[in-house]
């Protein structure tokens, strides 16, 4: 890992750091439920994105089965919450 | 120039790419606004931003190991499977509680046919 690498993950995460801030402000004000629905849809996918980079800051392949279950869990998270603020009750 | 040092250049700019890309989406998701606007933006996160991680994601591991490695794709493909229905799902609900709330609706796309069923539970 050359330090060039290195500096270009940081400035990646902090990227990322400052786009959850974002979300987090999103999910915190959000007028309406579906706001919040949506910017926590947007967090599990800044996530997965960052185990993804850190992956490759670590040389490490266990950070992959990490994003994986982020992105089933996020589907499944999302999906059910919309599922709940359409029809009041997730399985019918 | 080598070609490692040439993988490692690529990998960078592919990063850096992919953080501008999330801020991008992160600040349209904060200042949009309206919430049929908002929702254009995550999407930014998950299609471009994401496969500029994996593309940077195979050429390192690629490099790393003196093979090619494509598993990263897999959640590509998961995402491109899971990122619409989400949506879809997201915009059916904010349509439906916005009905429900007699807030004004988004003007109908084209024909009225699409307009009157769209979002209503059956």
């Amino acid at each position: 890992m050359s330090t060039f690498l290195v500096v270009a993950v940081s400035i990646t995460l902090v990227l990322y750091a400052l786009a959850v801030a974002l979300g987090a402000l999103r999910l915190v004000r959000g007028p309406h439920a579906h706001d919040r629905v949506l910017a926590l849809d947007f967090l599990f996918v800044v996530v997965l994105l960052t185990m993804l980079v850190l992956a490759i800051r670590y040389e490490s392949s266990m950070y992959f089965e990490a994003a994986l279950l982020m992105a089933l869990v996020g589907f499944v998270g999302s999906a059910a919450l919309a599922k709940f603020l359409l029809r009041g009750e997730v399985i019918e | 120039m080598t070609a490692a040092l040439a993988a490692e250049i690529a990998v960078a700019a592919l990063l850096l790419g992919s953080g501008a890309l999330v801020l991008t989406a992160a600040l349209g998701l904060w200042r949009l606004p309206d919430f049929f606007q908002r929702m254009h933006a995550p999407s930014l996160a998950g299609t471009l931003a994401a496969w500029c991680v994996a593309l940077a994601s195979i050429v390192h591991f690629s490099f790393l190991e003196g093979r090619l490695s494509l598993h990263v794709l897999v959640i590509n493909v998961l995402l491109a499977i899971s990122a619409p229905v989400t949506t879809v799902l997201l915009a059916r609900a904010a349509l439906f509680r916005r009905r429900q709330a007699g807030d004004p609706l988004p003007p109908p796309l084209g024909g009225s046919d699409s307009a009157s069923t769209d979002g209503a539970p059956s």
